[in-house]
């Protein structure tokens, strides 16, 4: 390594050169031009957001960096020398550490032995733990990451597990650090517990590079913003200059509402009703326990939380996805699950509830499928699109044309794969499948999960006209600004119970936070919480 | 994120396969020079012996007719995303069916003993399914494990029946007596001299026909059919079908019930087309070279047709060869049959990225996806 000194004036006129810069980079996918001429500079010792809607190339560009993929054409200079990346194993060894979004953690390790994967020196592994040991402390100490270096990984709540990718990254060494998404899995607490981490690398000289589509984390913790439109860089910025507004008309192309407008709920009689209802899965767990709630026509009740306390299981009972082991579901008078008795959803659908997944690609679709064929997931049986045998391939493609129309699914084609079709699309695809057929509760999981923000306007208007046509609407997001800017009544689930409800123009990000941490009453103070740190 | 790759469907559909035969020929061409004989000559036999003369084609349609049924078999439980690696035993259990309805049934006319033998061996081989599939669809119990144990068991237990129960007796052999002449399946020759039409002989016959009807009947049943609809859901997407309200485990039953009775048919060409009889081992392994039928085929009819006829012709015209070139014995003929496996299925992707380079570069440019 050369010293400081030895380095390069840059034209800028800094004596330090960015930690990262990408000049022109290029890359195809067949047809589709991923990244158009990308240019970014990241300085030392900065955090750099980078925000851009889903499918403007932030994670390809970010591949390149980290080596998945070769770029057609273009520079990557670290620390003003040219560099050729080939593999993250290349990555690693120039100092670019990366967190992805989905952790790649061995779960049934332990800390110690995940932040070793791969890196192991020797033929005995007992080396190499002593090293990481003494070092993970130093790290804890230096960067205000503690972690146990002798839990296993999956008796860790995902905070800590994020932390544990952070050090494995700062262990190889990392000097630059990629974080893809990475509050998507967060509460607001453990979101803020991050950024005071993100805060310290970068007092401690280390460059971050947070990639992410929520404009209130570029605003709370960056230094500098990049825009990323349909591949191309479309504005860098000093975040101190710009707004929220401003950066999602960048990503847009076009002004874009935030907040959703709506006027006063005029909540009816109840549709459904939960009675003390339990569910434990088939490993013996109690996903959900005593739950009671109602919706009425007219209002949506929105379901706040962090993803995995109970919400989806929420769902799959009201659905008829999954039986209920206590308690009764009622539903326009009559029960429709109680423990033994679950009914199938195609009867519930009929009956007048749809579900929109909170998952499209794992239960909402079938990305094999044609957008036609996804049109019927459900309704599949039903007596308009069936002969005594044959199925009237013309009239489920019709229906698929209309639902298109009204939704403006983009591209128009029916016999196209759902993978083919951006995620935004994919979703209007199944709300479209899920609201047309007239039900009277609409089950609603993270509606605009992947989505980008111009679709995401869209369905969040669908789901407020529902409400105003008379429907009852159940919304779990795991977006407290969606459920706050949506619900007109919240509740707030944590391991399984509803914590707590709030109504929405009461509803604070403060107060709703705490409950989802697992404070019954966040006026009382934090020590009653039974939080996880 | 990398976006769909897509090639223009003749490419896809019959470039690749095309040069993938052409690969495994080419193999097989070393393989054949090192044993010290000329591939061309070799090639020539083949291909005179699988459709140079009359009786040469109906040997490879009769062929082609058993790897029809089994391909169908193995197709239509991929669909569920299940391997069914039990079409031979299938197949010999539904070839009791048909052979009791042909043994006790026979003094019934022709047009009455088909059905009945259709359903026979169709109820038989599905039956012989239903129960890795229950086990499946219930217990979790691996289907490929489940399917291949239950060959073994279907070959004991015909052995045993054709030994101690159905044995013609006084005879050493294990096999029944003859079918009554009612329960022949006719010849195509014999139909086509009936209107004076005067082809080869051969063992081809209405099974035949039977066959392409199934290949009509899985076809209708898969795309367009709201049972087809719900298996391929379950196949392709098991919470999404749960979600849907489908229930899986019905449509495990149901796709492996429906490929057995696939397999069990064919007993009507071997066992009422050709042996008159049933006999022992009259599967022949015809079972397992459905799973490359299916693989070349890509699980859909038509390609199975295809893939059968070629599988045909290679048994029969490699038949011709091991006649006309001792030293390229039966064994060599195995061999290019397992290069023409391995090279049309099992490494159907190699040459798709040389090809999507080819193909999807030059009309790249410019064009940016929504």
């Amino acid at each position: 390594m050369t010293g400081p000194g030895a380095q390069a004036v840059s034209a800028a006129g800094g004596a330090i050169p960015p930690a990262v810069e990408l000049i022109g980079l290029n890359k195809h996918f067949g047809p589709v031009h991923a990244n158009r001429d990308v240019c970014i500079s990241v300085p030392r010792g900065t955090v750099h957001g980078i925000v851009g809607e889903n499918g403007a190339g932030k994670s390809t560009m970010m591949a390149m960096l980290y080596g998945f993929y070769k770029a057609d054409s273009g520079r990557i200079r670290i620390n003003g020398e040219d560099v050729h990346i080939t593999s993250p194993s290349d990555a690693i060894s120039r100092g670019i550490g990366m967190v992805h979004q989905h952790f790649m953690l061995v779960e049934p390790f332990t800390v110690l032995e995940n932040v070793i994967l791969g890196v192991e020196q020797g033929g005995m592994i007992q080396g190499s733990l002593n090293h990481a040991r003494k070092e993970l402390r130093r790290l804890g100490e230096e960067y205000g990451l503690e972690v146990d270096p002798d839990a296993r990984i999956r008796d860790l709540p995902v905070g800590l597990q994020q932390r544990v990718e952070i050090l494995k990254a700062l262990y190889r060494g990392a000097e630059t650090l990629i974080l893809d998404e990475p509050t998507g899995v967060l509460t607001p607490q453990e979101a803020d517990h991050l950024f005071r981490i993100l805060d310290t690398l970068r007092s401690q000289g280390k460059t971050v590079i947070l990639i992410t589509h929520k404009l209130r984390e570029i605003m709370a913790v960056t230094d500098n913003v990049s825009v990323m439109r349909r591949g191309t860089m479309v504005a860098h910025r000093p975040t101190a200059e710009t707004s929220k507004e401003e950066l999602a008309e960048l990503m847009v192309g076009r002004k874009v509402l935030l907040r959703v407008e709506k006027g006063e709920a005029k909540p009816g009689e109840c549709v459904v009703s939960l009675e003390n209802v339990s569910y434990t899965d088939d490993m013996g767990r109690e996903r959900l326990k005593d739950i009671n709630l109602s919706i009425c026509t007219g209002e949506i009740l929105g379901i706040a939380g962090v993803s995995g306390n109970g919400q989806s299981e929420l769902l799959e009972v009201l659905s008829g996805i999954s039986p209920i082991s206590r308690g009764r579901i009622m539903f326009k008078g009559e029960e429709i699950a109680a423990p033994g008795k679950q009914s199938n959803p195609q009867e519930l659908r009929r009956a007048g509830i749809a579900h929109v997944a909170e998952d499209r690609h794992r239960m909402g679709m079938i990305m094999d499928f044609t957008a036609a064929e996804n049109t019927i997931l459900g309704y599949h049986r039903g007596k308009e699109i069936n002969g005594p045998v044959l199925m009237d391939l013309k009239k489920v493609e019709g229906r698929c044309m209309e639902h298109m129309e009204k939704f403006d699914v983009r591209p128009p084609i029916p016999g196209l794969a759902a993978s083919g079709f951006s995620g935004g699309n994919q979703q209007k695809i199944v709300l479209a499948r899920e609201m047309e057929e007239n039900p009277d509760l609409l089950l609603v999981g993270q509606p605009t999960r992947g989505v980008d923000i111009g679709a995401i306007e869209f369905i969040h208007k669908q789901l407020i006209t529902m409400r105003d046509a008379g429907k009852a609407v159940l919304l779990v997001s795991v977006e407290l600004d969606e459920i706050m800017s949506l619900a007109d009544r919240i509740l707030v689930m944590f391991d399984g119970r509803i914590i707590g409800e709030v109504a929405a123009k009461d509803a604070t990000e403060q107060a709703l936070g705490l409950m989802m941490a697992g404070c019954e009453n966040p006026a009382a103070g934090k020590q009653e919480c039974g939080g996880d740190e | 994120m990398a976006a769909p790759k897509k090639l223009p469907v003749w490419v896809n559909a019959g470039l690749i396969p095309l040069i993938n035969l052409m690969a495994a020929f080419a193999i097989s061409a070393v393989v054949i020079l090192a044993v010290g004989e000329n591939p061309i000559e070799a090639a020539g036999h083949i291909l005179y012996g699988a459709f140079g003369f009359g009786e040469g084609i109906g040997y490879t349609l009769y062929y082609a007719t058993n790897f029809i049924f089994t391909g169908l078999a193995v197709a239509m439980a991929f669909h569920c995303f299940l391997f069914n690696i039990g079409g031979e035993g299938q197949a010999y259990i539904g070839g009791l069916g048909i052979g009791l309805v042909c043994l006790y049934m026979g003094n019934l006319p022709f047009w009455a003993i088909l059905p009945l033998a259709v359903m026979g061996g169709a109820l038989f081989g599905g039956l012989w399914a239903l129960i890795p599939a229950y086990l499946q669809a219930k217990r979790g119990s691996h289907i490929v494990i489940t399917t291949i144990m239950f060959n073994f068991i279907a070959s004991s237990v015909m052995t045993f029946l054709l030994v101690d129960w159905l044995k013609k007796p006084g005879s050493q052999l294990p096999e029944t007596r003859h079918f009554a002449e009612a329960a022949f399946m006719p010849k195509v020759h014999e139909m086509l001299a009936s209107v004076g039409l005067d082809v080869a002989r051969s063992p081809l016959n209405l099974s035949f026909l039977i066959a392409l009807l199934c290949c009509l009947g899985v076809w209708i049943f898969i795309w367009r059919t709201r049972w087809g609809y719900e298996i391929r859901a379950s196949g392709k997407n098991p919470k999404a079908a749960v979600y849907g309200g489908i229930s899986p485990s019905k449509a495990i039953i149901l796709s492996m019930c429906i490929s057995g009775a696939l397999a069990g048919l064919v007993g009507l060409n071997e066992l009422m087309g050709v042996q008159h009889r049933v006999v022992v081992n009259f599967t022949n392994g015809y079972g397992f070279v459905g799973i490359a039928i299916a693989l070349m085929g890509r699980n859909h009819p038509l390609g199975i047709i295809f893939a059968s006829l070629l599988m045909g012709a290679l048994y029969q015209g490699g038949a011709e060869l091991a006649f006309e070139m001792p030293t390229l014995t039966s064994d060599m003929i195995w061999t290019i049959q397992g290069f023409v496996i391995l090279f049309t299925g099992a490494l159907e992707h190699m040459f798709r990225p040389q090809l999507e380079r080819i193909f999807i570069k030059s009309d790249s440019e410019g064009e940016v996806y929504e």
